[in-house]
């Protein structure tokens, strides 16, 4: 029987460190290690509360951060935890973003995904890649990791609100377009974000025969392949274990792809 | 080797099937299965309504067992309508409809919506472990109640076969068998996971499944279930055709399944630890044993230890 490096039982960490990011984001950090690379996820657990799938936000072997928006019961509740506090996670689970040496690459992060793509950023220019991050919110108050991702080298920084209150007015997608229509060439571009910002990369990605890698997000309960919760039409993928981060050309098969995901009872619910 | 075989006039091209409650929500789902070598698959729980499963975790794993507590959920009939449609559209393998219920009335009423779908098996979960508090005790704890449920079931499933799916906590699963059986059952699954179980978190002093006690899975279930299915082929003289389940991750495993008097094979879990092509591995191992055994045919081997043990 194969062994699986991952944890497939959650253990609990105490927060040590909590940062406020925006108003209804937060950064956890906890002294343990997954052995996640940028793009997995972790099954981040209150207990007697819930469980959710989060992506991870930094993991350099010593130390994972966790970053959310606490938009639904559990991280709400999350949202008031305090240091020493204890929370589960079990993983790393799921593909990762994957570059070659000295690539040039393009990251997208929409919204909380700012977070896993500072982490790719951080990773790839230990590999010599040179990364634009093209980084999307709705406006300044919702932008994150602007801080951090300035100050790595051999990042360049691109900022897009919908409301132009700072940087692109537009959205980021809109914003690379124009960069790479002004001569700029990527090797491949990563993004993370909501699902409609997703297609818009794929398309994107298609027009400019660019090959890009998207992180989709499903509903998740076991995290590594028994439950089937995650399952895409009409390829029949888990995507915990196929996914989040899918390469654009299987994603393009997809039909369910920014048209539906499914609830935790199986039904089709639209996006 | 020939692994096939065909079973109250449905044809399987090897013993595998999908195990119901893993995986199995959509038609893509059952196709990728079929496509990674499954001779079957089996649907996750079909309820007539929709029932909403437990909060996470629900399903949690080491490397000596899985405990699951997912709570049986399922978005009702319309939604299986669909999904089913869709599979029998091309269908590449049979599909065993896994059906669930509260009450006695309720498990025919589901049934015979389930039956109109054109399954080619269906399956009846009186065992689930992990919806004791909802539900009470389950139908399978009693011969009594099973019985009830099977004949109801069988006035509104037509020709399609009946397969009751059998718990290892009744007290006596020959009598339970047994009542099942001539209350018109056409066979039997042997078993549902054990337990319930439970783990705890020791930081946090708290059960780590929602539900607090999950049915437990995995490879040390074997041996129950082998003691079971034997049990339940022995009851029934061998005449109804059981799918063993419970623990099954190799070849040699399903090989002793079949000795123990299973037809038909359930894996599940073991997705988890050999990866989703376990079917075509458990195939090609069983396949490598008997052409080195000799053995031709896969009912040499069913009920061999009942035969041997009469010698």
């Amino acid at each position: 029987m194969n062994t699986q490096s991952q944890s497939r039982l959650p253990t609990t960490h105490r927060i040590v460190d909590i940062k406020q990011e925006t108003d209804h984001v937060q950064t956890f950090t906890f002294n343990t290690s997954l052995g996640a690379k940028p793009g997995q996820f972790a099954m981040v657990w209150l207990p007697g509360v819930d469980e959710v799938p989060m992506s991870i936000a930094y993991d350099d072997g010593k130390q994972i951060r966790i970053t959310f928006f606490a938009v639904g019961d559990m991280t709400k509740k999350l949202a008031k935890s305090a240091v020493g506090d204890l929370v589960g996670l079990r993983g790393a689970f799921g593909s990762n973003y994957e570059w070659e040496k000295g690539q040039k690459l393009a990251l997208l992060a929409g919204g909380y995904g700012a977070a896993p793509m500072y982490f790719a950023a951080h990773e790839a220019i230990k590999d010599g890649c040179d990364v634009h991050v093209f980084v999307g919110a709705r406006s300044k108050e919702h932008l994150l990791y602007l801080d951090e991702l300035s100050s790595l080298k051999n990042v360049t920084l691109h900022v897009a609100t919908d409301d132009g209150s700072q940087g692109f007015k537009g959205f980021n997608v809109q914003d690379i377009n124009k960069v790479i229509k002004g001569g700029e060439k990527f090797d491949q571009l990563f993004a993370c974000g909501p699902e409609r910002m997703l297609v818009a990369v794929s398309q994107l990605s298609c027009d400019h025969q660019v090959p890009s890698q998207l992180s989709l997000e499903r509903y998740m309960k076991c995290g590594y392949g028994l439950c089937g919760n995650c399952v895409v039409d009409p390829l029949g993928i888990r995507l915990c274990i196929d996914g989040p981060v899918v390469h654009n050309d299987v994603c393009v098969k997809i039909t369910e792809f920014g048209k539906y995901h499914r609830d935790g009872v199986g039904r089709k619910i639209a996006f | 080797m020939n692994l096939s075989q065909t079973i109250l006039g449905v044809t399987f091209k090897n013993p595998t099937v999908l195990a119901s409650g893993i995986w199995g929500i959509t038609s893509s789902s059952w196709k990728q299965v079929a496509a990674n070598g499954a001779g079957a698959v089996t649907t996750k729980s079909l309820w007539l309504k929709e029932h909403k499963g437990h909060p996470n975790p629900t399903v949690i794993s080491n490397e000596h067992w899985t405990l699951n507590a997912v709570g049986v959920p399922d978005a009702g009939v319309e939604k299986a309508r669909e999904e089913i449609a869709i599979y029998n559209k091309d269908k590449p393998v049979p599909l065993i409809a896994n059906v669930i219920a509260d009450t006695v009335e309720n498990f025919a009423k589901t049934a015979r919506a389930i039956g109109e779908l054109d399954p080619d098996f269906i399956e009846i979960n009186i065992s689930c472990p992990n919806v004791e508090h909802e539900f009470g005790k389950p139908f399978a704890c009693s011969a009594p109640d099973a019985a009830a449920v099977t004949k109801e079931v069988k006035t509104v499933c037509g020709k399609i076969p009946v397969f009751i799916k059998l718990s290892p906590n009744a007290e006596d699963i020959k009598a339970v068998a047994i009542a099942c059986a001539e209350a018109g059952a056409d066979g039997f699954t042997v078993i549902n996971t054990v337990g319930p179980g439970m783990a705890i978190d020791l930081r946090s002093r708290m059960p780590i499944l929602a539900n607090k006690v999950g049915g437990l899975s995995g490879p040390g279930l074997k041996p129950i279930a082998v003691r079971c299915i034997a049990d339940v082929y022995s009851a029934t003289d061998g005449k109804l055709p059981i799918i063993g389940t419970g623990g099954v991750h190799t070849g040699e495993d399903a090989i002793e399944f079949l000795l123990a008097g299973a037809s038909l094979i359930g894996i599940g879990t073991a997705i988890g630890t050999r990866g989703q092509d376990v079917f075509k591995k458990v195939c090609a191992e069983m396949s490598a044993w008997c052409e080195a055994e000799g053995v031709s045919e896969l009912s040499e081997l069913i009920g061999g230890m009942h035969r041997k043990m009469k010698n």
